[in-house]
């Protein structure tokens, strides 16, 4: 991985609490298949006490799986589950330090607001009132105190959600597993409750291990990230270091816009790789510190927002001319794809800084484009 | 549009009066002066009077009640075994073989399931020498047998229905799957124990020919009461009998339809 950047600057946009050294959840090697079909395979994770970690990936790559395995729903086919070093594999889903958010809240239809969330602490051995403390402590933590007496059916998805979140949190886990939290809520409501989910989780200091299938949630959310693919995990990684250096093809895809190019090694010299493209005319350069072998095969991803328009082509490395064919206006900011002379299409962004301005660029004009060589990643999977 | 809506209204008051002719009549001689069922010569509660002096028509009713509220009460707690099995275990080896066979009894000819039953017992009674004769023993085995199954219909579709991750949520919580059982799954599915129970309770009530074949002497069920008797000629009296009945399971129909109605409409605004 190319790493001369300073820590800071590498820094994920949720702030890390957590302390690297404590690990709370060990996944050891595990593997689960459904007759021949694996939906786990040779998982290894390793995840801090504190921490805010998402399991990204899209339906069917495995996520929910890891995720019952780690709440007991699911008996892995091999491997083990550490939870502050003891191996819960073959432990109980009620017997687990770990409570779970359901996608669907799984409110119990039957019961009030009040007993949803004093049902986990029922199942202990806790005084009558010491259980009203702790389940009054939770409705103001979620702020739901006035629902106390209602139905879940009286209530509305935002509110459910809260409730169901109070109910994983009454017993204070280790780890607190969430299944799509926020799937079930409509967009502006989600952006909120985002928000708060992450002071929660800062504020309690308790492990969250999130699902998802939302790159910009994980990106939002999570303190680290690991991309799952086919039941493998692609990368493991800060959301900024997954997306400005994506360990494979498919990471750098599945996270924001990219452009990929293929092309072999020419040469690897001070950590500068230059590429040839069949695709570009001209040669690539780019930042690698990694060994790469002369003549290997190995892709080029570029984020279109790293792309600025330059004023002439001057024939040096990471300058390509082309021409404008297509414009999607987004309001913050438009893409361009621009062809160049063998047919690729390059994307771009450019941000729309004047209201009232007319697009700087249109179509089928001829523009220069250029980019550094440290803005793009080399990748070799 | 006026001409078709003429058309339907009387296609619905045809299909209503035949449904509920013949009960209307019945019920109303049943207030019948007359000895003779189909001559009316005034208004009279005496029928009822005299049913209440009915002994035979009294203890077979009383039997009746009895063998149809056990054999209900069995009949839900096997069903319910059978359906959690069925759905627990759906998608494994043998279960949808298993599920179509619990349904069988559903289209049973009753004279087959009736004279199965009745050689059965008489087997088992040779070589175990349980059960010992025939009469409400038998009776109820021979009604649990078949009203179990509507059982398990009613209750597979509600536990099919119901959220798995409900129960998941429970387990998580820290309830054993007992706990989960009786707190989450019982309560839930409730409506449908509630319904499968009055069912059962009514099949069995209904039911002449099961009974007819594995009943004993000294065991006399309602309807065999009241067929036997309506052979000899019918007296005003079955009529009074038959009004009562109708309106306690008209009563039991009600509370099923306000339990159910009451269920859907907290499910629709749910959604």
């Amino acid at each position: 991985m190319t790493d001369t950047r300073s820590a800071d600057e590498l820094a994920s946009s949720a702030p890390d609490t957590s302390n690297n050294r404590d690990i709370i959840l060990q996944i050891d090697k595990v593997t689960k298949h459904f007759d021949s079909a694996y939906a786990c395979d040779d998982i290894s994770l390793s995840i801090h006490r504190g921490e805010f970690f998402s399991l990204l990936g899209a339906s069917g790559c495995g996520k929910t799986t890891l995720l019952r395995i780690l709440a007991g729903f699911e008996t892995p086919t091999s491997g083990r589950v550490l939870i502050d070093g003891v191996d819960v594999t073959n432990v109980p889903p009620y017997q687990r330090p770990v409570n779970m958010m359901f996608q669907s809240f799984a409110l119990f239809p039957h019961m009030s607001v009040i007993d949803n969330i004093a049902f986990g602490l029922k199942q202990e051995a806790i005084s009558k009132a010491e259980r009203n403390d702790r389940v009054r402590e939770m409705m103001s933590l979620v702020q739901i105190e006035k629902l106390a007496g209602r139905k879940p059916h009286q209530l509305s998805g935002g509110q459910r959600q809260r409730v169901a979140l109070a109910r994983a949190l009454a017993k204070h886990p280790k780890l607190l597993l969430l299944d799509e939290p926020l799937g079930a809520l409509d967009k502006k409501l989600r952006e909120q409750t985002q928000f708060e989910l992450i002071n929660l989780q800062q504020r309690l200091g308790i492990t969250f291990i999130m699902v998802t299938h939302d790159q910009e949630e994980a990106m939002t959310m999570s303190s680290r990230i690991a991309l799952m693919h086919e039941g493998r995990v692609e990368q493991v990684d800060t959301p900024r270091r997954i997306y400005e250096f994506p360990a494979t093809r498919y990471a750098a895809g599945f996270i924001g816009l990219v452009n990929l190019f293929q092309g072999v090694v020419v040469s690897h010299e001070n950590d500068q790789v230059l590429i040839e493209c069949e695709e570009l005319p001209g040669q690539l350069l780019v930042h690698h510190s990694q060994p790469l072998a002369v003549g290997m095969d190995v892709s080029v991803a570029l984020r279109p927002e790293k792309i600025r328009v330059l004023p002439g082509n001057d024939n040096q490395p990471n300058r390509v001319n082309a021409v404008i064919k297509d414009i999607a206006y987004l309001g913050d900011v438009s893409i361009y794809h621009a062809e160049v002379a063998s047919g690729k299409r390059i994307k771009f962004t450019l941000p729309n800084v004047q209201a009232l301005a007319e697009q700087p660029l249109t179509w089928e004009q001829e523009v220069t484009l250029g980019w550094q060589g440290d803005s793009c990643g080399v990748l070799t999977l | 549009m006026r001409k078709r809506s003429t058309f339907l209204l009387t296609a619905m008051i045809m299909g209503y009066a035949f449904l509920y002719i013949p009960i209307f009549s019945l019920v109303a001689y049943s207030f019948n002066e007359s000895r003779l069922v189909t001559v009316w010569s005034g208004f009279s509660t005496k029928w009822y009077a005299a049913l209440l002096e009915n002994d035979a028509l009294l203890d077979a009713a009383w039997l009746s009640i009895k063998v149809a509220a056990i054999n209900a009460s069995c009949a839900i707690v096997l069903g319910t075994l059978a359906a959690l099995a069925l759905v627990k275990l759906k998608g494994k080896r043998g279960t949808r073989s298993l599920g179509v066979m619990v349904t069988a009894p559903l289209v049973m000819p009753e004279v087959i399931t009736g004279l199965s039953l009745l050689l059965l017992f008489v087997a088992m009674e040779t070589m175990l020498g349980w059960p010992a004769g025939r009469g409400q023993t038998t009776i109820i085995l021979a009604h649990v047998t078949f009203s179990m199954a509507y059982v398990t219909v009613i209750v597979q579709s509600r536990l099919a229905n119901m959220d798995q991750s409900l129960e998941e949520a429970a387990m998580d919580l820290g309830a054993k799957p007992l706990k989960v059982f009786f707190a989450i799954t019982l309560p839930i599915i409730s409506p449908a124990l509630i319904a499968g129970w009055l069912l059962a309770f009514t099949l069995s009530m209904d039911d002449l020919v099961v009974a007819n074949f594995v009943s004993g002497p000294g065991a006399t069920t309602l309807p065999m009461v009241v067929y036997s008797s309506v052979r000899l000629g019918v007296s005003p009296q079955i009529n009074a009998l038959a009004t009562i009945m109708i309106s306690v399971v008209a009563i039991a129909v009600l509370i099923g339809g306000i339990i159910t109605w009451r269920q859907e409409k907290r499910n629709t605004q749910r959604h």
